[in-house]
Parts: structure tokens; sequence; C-alpha cells
């Protein structure tokens, strides 16, 4: 099914798109490898959500134009529906039916007679622990629930592209994990994602690419690890069995890693900026030949977060406020 | 909400998810008949899940309809049962028009919740919602126009003509699929459910008060009278009471047809183009 594997599957150059006065999406690129979760970040209001929509042909964009498996998001906008899904911020499934009757619905419109859309709702709410809520009324399901439904009903026929807008908001943790795992379930099938999420763990968690974007554009592209060298380097933290040993062993760092340490307030702590890791694995090497025990010791990268900051000026977690206390 | 305590949730099982992801044949596309019955079956499933709003709608009716025959029927028609068969083809055609204003409210439901963008992303007949949904509609407005004439009968009401009574059920009917499609239109401009039933509502009751259902419009000031006159509800109650009694002329019934006609030529193109439009 899989032929065309060494296209992109997602190809957008300069989408854009304005309502009224507001530029929502101002001229954003995407080149998204088949088979890969590709993350776009962003802050609540950063232009995520109406990217997505045009690549999922919701809405036409007003500039620029996509590919999606080759084929273009405008004028063969019927061609891409029939190989994608959209799962949307909102649960895009009808609370007033019941989870069975929802996912029967989707597989009747895509073309399953009547016993095989029931068959394969029945398959899909077993597989994601919902056959003791099917006959339900999704109003009374919880956001887990509803979300994994939602899900569900996006792969009543497996899609070669998977659009996931902001899948695991408003969850908690243990609905998020499995949020997580039912997307790497997808990408092993070969499902290409495009995950849309303002939670920066999440990106790192899921995505082999990021794009960050910040009032309509992306303003840094890569893996996750070349955002986070982007930024700045990380750090080597150590802490020694003997603090007694802390100015040698500051001595020796200085030397092997070409850079100033820092004695922490912990009499036994230091840490030294470092750019790869493999010098620092060098330097945790010296250490030990000179007869210097560790502790423990790590290599602390920065955080996504203090990538945005750096990216941006301002943080992503503008709108972190309904956490969900685990 | 003490979750240590609680049960473990039924979890997702990874290697069923495999196999579901695995096993999936592309059927193929069904055809537009097909999807548009496929989403009327869908209304089907609300009126079994939502039936309160179906009966919302057609007790109002039903206790209008008992209300005014006995408190204004001897005041009206010099007695109540004469004033009930005056009343009741005109409660029919309110109760059904009331039932269309729910057209709007469930599409802007479907929009607000964002069901209408799954359907817009898969590779469906753009129309096959509005028309599934029209058609869904349709079934609620014969089954409130059931609910009417039985109470009517139970009150006491006498039809003239049963083949009458069937044809103005589906004459209403008829009126108020026209009908909703300006409904549709409303519910994809407001922005809340609520919005939209409230200004569906507003607008038809003037239309419904100021017509000829409740009292012949030759005892208004002029004026009223004028308007009761060229307000296609009275049309359709006109027709509607022509048919029951066995004596409609053709001009009568074809006039409500012909104003439906106009009403969706106008507004279900409307409606499309506003929904294809998207938010």
């Amino acid at each position: 099914m899989k032929t065309m594997s060494t296209e992109l599957a997602i190809q957008a150059e300069g989408l854009r798109k304005s309502f009224g006065d507001t530029c929502a999406v101002d001229g954003v690129d995407l080149a998204v490898p088949r088979g890969t979760v590709y993350g776009v970040l962003g802050p609540n209001g950063a232009g995520k959500t109406t990217t997505i929509r045009m690549l999922a042909t919701l809405l036409r964009p007003d500039a620029g134009a996509a590919r999606v498996l080759g084929r273009d998001i405008a004028s063969e906008a019927d061609a891409v529906r029939a190989h994608v899904s959209l799962t949307g911020q909102l649960a895009s499934v009808d609370e007033d039916l019941t989870g069975r009757e929802n996912l029967i619905l989707i597989a009747r419109l895509l073309g399953f007679a009547r016993a095989d859309a029931k068959a394969r709702a029945d398959e899909l709410l077993a597989a994601f622990g919902l056959s003791d809520a099917a006959a339900r009324q999704v109003k009374n399901y919880s956001g887990g629930m509803r979300r994994r439904l939602d899900i569900a009903a996006s792969i009543v026929v497996t899609p070669d592209v998977m659009f996931l807008d902001e899948p695991t908001t408003g969850l908690d943790p243990r609905s998020r994990n499995q949020v997580w795992d039912i997307v790497r379930a997808l990408v092993a099938q070969g499902t290409t994602v495009l995950l849309c999420t303002q939670y920066l763990d999440e990106a790192d968690q899921l995505a082999s690419r990021i794009a960050v974007i910040d009032h309509g554009r992306v303003i840094a592209e890569g893996t996750p690890a070349q955002l986070k060298a982007s930024v700045g380097s990380g750090a080597l933290h150590v802490r020694l069995l003997d603090a007694a040993q802390r100015e040698e062993a500051a001595r020796l760092l200085q030397g092997s890693l070409d850079a100033q340490p820092h004695l922490e307030s912990d009499p036994a702590a230091l840490s030294v900026p470092v750019a790869d890791a493999a010098r620092a694995t060098e330097a945790i090497a010296e250490l030990t030949a000179a007869g210097i025990a560790l502790a423990d010791f790590s290599l602390g990268q920065p955080s996504l977060d203090e990538v945005f900051l750096a990216l941006t000026g301002h943080t992503a977690e503008e709108a972190a406020e309904e956490e969900v206390p685990a | 909400m003490s979750a240590p305590t609680r049960s473990r949730p039924p979890e997702p099982v990874l290697e069923e998810v495999y196999s579901a992801l695995a096993s999936t044949p592309r059927p193929p596309r069904p055809g537009l008949l097909s999807q548009c019955l496929t989403f009327g079956w869908r209304g089907m499933l609300k009126i079994k899940h939502v039936p309160e709003q179906l009966l919302d709608v057609t007790l109002t009716p039903v206790l209008f309809l008992v209300m005014f025959t006995y408190l204004f029927g001897g005041a009206v028609e010099g007695s109540t049962s004469d004033y009930l068969q005056y009343l009741l083809p005109g409660m029919l055609v309110q109760s059904v028009l009331f039932v269309s204003v729910y057209s709007g409210v469930s599409l802007n439901t479907d929009v607000t919740k964002g069901v209408t963008d799954r359907f817009q992303s898969m590779p469906i007949w753009r129309p096959a919602p509005l028309i599934g949904a029209a058609l869904g509609d349709s079934v609620r407005y014969v089954v409130a126009a059931i609910v009417v004439v039985i109470v009517g009968l139970v009150l006491g009401f006498d039809p003239g003509s049963w083949p009458g009574v069937f044809a103005a059920v589906l004459i209403t009917a008829v009126f108020a699929f026209a009908l909703s499609w300006i409904f549709t239109v409303i519910g994809l401009v407001l922005r809340a459910p609520q919005a939209v039933l409230n200004a569906g509502f507003l607008g038809l009751f003037p239309l419904v008060f100021l017509s000829n259902i409740f009292v012949d419009p030759e005892t208004l000031p002029a004026v009223l009278e004028a308007f009761v006159h060229v307000n296609p509800v009275s049309h359709l109650t006109t027709a509607a009471r022509g048919l029951i009694a066995g004596e409609a002329s053709t001009w009568e019934v074809a006039r409500p047809l012909v104003e439906a006609i106009g009403l969706f030529v106008i507004f279900a193109p409307l409606t499309a183009r506003l929904y294809r439009r998207g938010s």
C-alpha cells in the first residue's frame, strides 16, 4: 500500500490564512517525511490548528500550496480526504450516540457493509478498552475514553496520514500515556502523524522532527536534539563520593572539556558546560582513571521549555492552567 | 473522585490496536444515496437517544391545543368542539414548524462540537450530512404531526377525510423540510446552539401567531389582516385545513408547495455554501 515511500508525506510552502484582520498563519513551510511523527509545537493561538485544518482540507489557504501524499490540498481535496484522518482539538464524535454507534456511522460512511461495520466497530472498541462502554452515550464518557474513541473513529480505515490536534490536552497522565502508545502503534504500522501540541515533553517523546511555530510562522525546525543544541549546550553534572577530591576533579574537567567548572552548593557536586556527549564520556573516563570515584553523573540537556524561551522570548506555558493533578 | 481506591479503568490493548490497524481493507466508496441514508440513520438514533428534543416541541402545541380549545373555544367559535375543528389543522402546522427549528440547532451543535470537522475531512459527498439530517428530521415532522392528530382525536376531533389528514401531514412536512433550511443557515451563522434555538423561535412566533391558525383573520384590524393574508404559514394552514375537511382547492394546496420550493431553492444552496466554507 505504501508505494511512494521516498516522497514526503506532507509538503507545504508558504501557507497563509487570515481571519478578518488577524493573520493566523503567516507563511508556513513544512516537509514531513513518511512514516514519522512530525511535531508542530507552539503555544495557544500560534496557528497550529489553522495549519492542520488547511492540510486536512477543512480550510482553503489564502496563499501558498501544500501537497499531502503528493495530492494538492486545494485542487485534489477529495483525493487527500481519502487518505487522511483528522482528530481535532475537540473530540469530534457525536455525544448523543453511543461509542459503538459512532464507529458504525463512520464505517458505514466509508463503505463498510452493515455487518462489516458492526464487526469493525467491535474490534476497535475492544482494542481501545471501550467494550464495556460500547452501549453508553458518549456524553457519559471520561475525557480519556472520549479521546480514545475519537482516535478509533479516525482509524476505522487505517489512514496514511493522521492529523492529531492536541490529542492529550486536558487528559490525566495515565490517559495521556495511553494516547502516546496508540500514536506509536500507528507510526509503527506505517502511518505518518502530524502532531500539534503545546506540550514540549509530548513533542520530545513522540516526534522525530519538530517545527516550532509562533505567531503563524515556523521559527525553528529540526530534530528535538538539534533544536536543543541550537539553543545552547547542556551541562555535565557530577557528584563525587569524596568531597575532598572536588578541587582536583574541577582541574581535570577544565582541562579535558575546556570550560570553566561550576562548583555547586553541594560540596561534592560540580557541573561543566559541554556541547556533546562524546566529550563528556571521555571526561568521565579521565576522572575515573585519575582515581576519582563518582557517586553519580548526568548529562543534562536544555529542556524544550528553555528552547522555546530562547527562540521566542516568551515561554510556551502561558496556557498551563488546567493541569489535572495525578 | 479518589483515584487510588477506584478500580483500574479499562485500557487499550496494544496488541489489539496493532491488529486493528493492520486488518483494514478499504471498502469501495458508498453511493451518494447510501451516504445520505446513513446520516438519516444518525438522525433516527438521535430521536431514540434524545427523545426530549422532540417531546418539548410536540408537547407545547398539545398544551396549546387543549388550553385554547377549552379556554377560547366558546368565545371564538361559540363551542369548544367547533373551535377544535378549526384549530387542529393549525396546531398540526405549528407543531411541525417548531420541530424544524431543531435542524438548525443540531447543525450548530455539530459545528461547535467538532463533529462537522470529522465529516468534512472524510471522503464523502459534502452535502450528505445536510441532506441526511434533513431526511431524519422529516421523520420527526411526521411523528409530531401524528401526536397532534391523536390528541385531537382524543379531544373529539372529527376529520372530514382521512386521506385529507394524510395529505395535510405530508404537505406540512414538505413545507417544514423547506423551512428548515432557513434554520440551518441560522445554525451556521450563530455561535451557540441555544442562540439558534432562541433566534428560530423568535422568528417563528410572530409568523405562527399572526396567521390564521388561531382566529379567523376577518376579525383583525386591517393591517394585521393584510399581513396574515400574505403570511406563508397562513397559506399552509389553509391548505391543511382544507385537506383535512376534504374541501381544499387546487390553488390552496399548490400555494404552500410553491412557497416551499422557493424557500428550498434559496436557503438550501445558501446552507451548502456556508457549510462548505467552514468556520
